[in-house]
């Protein structure tokens, strides 16, 4: 993510998708190896006919290297399931990388759109137009009473999730995050952790998102998800007020250790990156660290990540290998950074 | 400022999100720990997974037999049982919320609240359920048409899908 958009010191991404199914086939579980090679293609030959998506890059997910498909796992584009599922399966991503339509994933299509900071509204609006030309070519799985059927009855009606991807580290830091957790369950919206490698909650990263799908509207469920982030961002820059007004020394030094470590490290696992950057991203928006931008930050969480150190260095490495690749590519990316920033300012 | 609770300053802001507008609390760090630790909104901490909502619902409404009997329950169009259903969590294909309709409402009115589709529709022509169930036999028929290299049929099959699909039937 860019690091831009509404809000972004505190809201990473912004994030809708919705699940659709093809009205002639069996949900993707009963499907035979036959439909699924029918569904792929239909799809495809589909998309390929409407006006504007003949740019999209198009994969057959089933075809790709272990670490391309974990690749696009990384950059969001594709869900871990449908990384590791099995049978004809496929993705179509957008130039910008914005927008991804799954084939074959739990449901025969999962359409998904993402954008920097708190941006729900363009995303609808985006995901809404695709939804609408891709059912000019193709009869969806539709109800009279329950709207878009579903693999799973947990999405029927909208068939749509709304989240919204938030970093916290000062409610973590002041222990409030439990209570925010807890306020949201009470509202219907979901709270997830941002996971790592080992599917480990990581760093300060939560995605809240919308729990029911069914008996609102899209416009509804998004405003209630657009409503409560603004909430929370107020509680988050409010804690981390109380930090520096209370604490600046003791906060200061903690996010100059981190920033050291990572321009200094010689070998770090991802979750260590994942705090240590966590801390030096508040600390860039806080005006403690002046030599990085937001931007960095964003690309260094992404491009940390295993398959993306593996796709750069061009060959395989185990854990011991990427952990001296990733504070290889840390040291060098920071300190030409830092060069370029005070560069600007002599 | 001055805790709510006692008589040391407030250093905790807390901002309650429950409820229709943030309500602002402000405590000392002792009175904070103690509000945030025993949680005094109460409310479930985890969301219950699909199979205990369903295997829930499921000991509340049926003896064993019945539950026995319901599980034996097949889809005539994708042949997934009941049984299948309640063991994955994942459905076989649309017509399953015809065919299991009367144990999926409830489960569905649990997990949403609601059994009634408020947002957008498709805006080309929709067939009926009835004429999707329709859609998808069809579909099966005109595999195993091909199959049996019944080339007159498979056609026959395949003019009968795009009536329902130009919604001409
Ligand atoms: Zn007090
Ligand atoms: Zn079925």
């Amino acid at each position: 993510m860019r690091g831009s958009g509404p809000e972004s010191d505190i809201v990473i991404s912004s994030r809708i998708r919705l699940a659709r199914n093809l009205a002639e086939f069996p949900f993707i579980r009963r499907c035979s190896p036959q439909d699924r090679k029918s569904i792929e293609k239909m799809v495809h030959d589909r998309l390929h006919a409407i006006p504007g998506f003949n740019a999209l890059y198009y994969l057959r997910v089933d075809e790709l290297a272990h670490v391309d498909r974990q690749f696009l796992t990384e950059r969001q584009l594709i869900s871990r399931e449908h990384a590791e599922a099995e049978g004809a399966r496929s993705v179509a991503i957008d130039n910008d990388e914005r927008l991804s339509v799954m084939i074959n994933e739990e449901d025969h299509l999962r359409i998904q759109v993402m954008k920097s900071g708190l941006d729900l509204h363009s995303a609808w609006q985006q995901i809404n137009e695709v939804d609408d030309q891709l059912e000019s070519k193709l009869t969806y799985a539709f109800h009279e009473r329950l709207g878009y059927l579903t693999a799973c009855p947990t999405n029927v009606g909208t068939g749509m999730r709304v989240s919204v991807m938030l970093h916290l580290p000062a409610l973590v830091i002041t222990n409030q995050i439990e209570k925010v957790f807890r306020s949201l369950q009470k509202i219907n919206l979901a709270v997830r952790g941002l996971y790592g490698e080992g599917s480990q909650a990581m760093g300060d990263f939560y995605q809240i998102s919308n729990q029911i799908t069914l008996g609102k509207s899209e416009e509804e469920l998004i405003g209630q998800v657009s409503g409560v982030v603004p909430m929370i961002i107020a509680y988050e820059r409010k804690a981390r007020d109380f930090l520096i007004t209370q604490n600046r020394e003791d906060l200061h030094d903690k996010i100059s250790r981190a920033y050291g470590i990572l321009c200094t490290a010689q070998t770090i696992s991802s979750e260590e990156t994942m705090h240590l950057l966590s801390s030096v991203r508040m600390g860039v928006n806080l005006g403690l660290i002046d030599d990085l931008a937001i931007s960095d930050i964003n690309k260094l969480f992404v491009e940390t990540q295993p398959a993306h150190l593996q796709k750069l260095r061009g060959n395989e490495l185990d854990t011991a290998g990427r952990n001296i690749e990733r504070a290889l590519y840390l040291r060098r990316y920071l300190q030409d950074r830092g060069k370029e920033h005070r560069d600007e300012r002599n | 400022m001055k805790c709510q609770q006692c008589e040391k300053p407030a250093t905790f802001h807390i901002t309650e999100l429950t409820g229709e507008k943030p309500h602002e609390l402000h405590l000392c760090e002792q009175c904070a720990q103690s509000y945030l630790t025993n949680n005094p909104s109460g409310g479930t901490p985890i969301q219950p997974s699909l199979a205990g909502m369903l295997h829930h619902q499921l000991k509340v409404a049926d003896t064993a037999k019945e539950l026995a009997k319901l599980d034996e329950q097949v889809c005539p169009i994708c042949g997934i049982s009941f049984y299948e259903f309640r063991n994955q969590g994942r459905l076989g294909c649309p017509h399953d919320y015809t065919c299991f309709g009367s144990e999926l409402e409830p489960l569905i009115v649990n997990i949403h609240g609601d059994s009634q589709h408020a947002g957008k529709h498709p805006k080309h022509h929709q067939q009926t359920s009835q004429e999707q169930t329709r859609l998808i036999q069809l579909h099966n028929d005109m595999k195993a048409a091909v199959e049996k290299e019944d080339y007159e049929r498979a056609s026959q099959i395949r003019d009968e899908i795009r009536k329902i699909e130009d919604g001409q039937s």
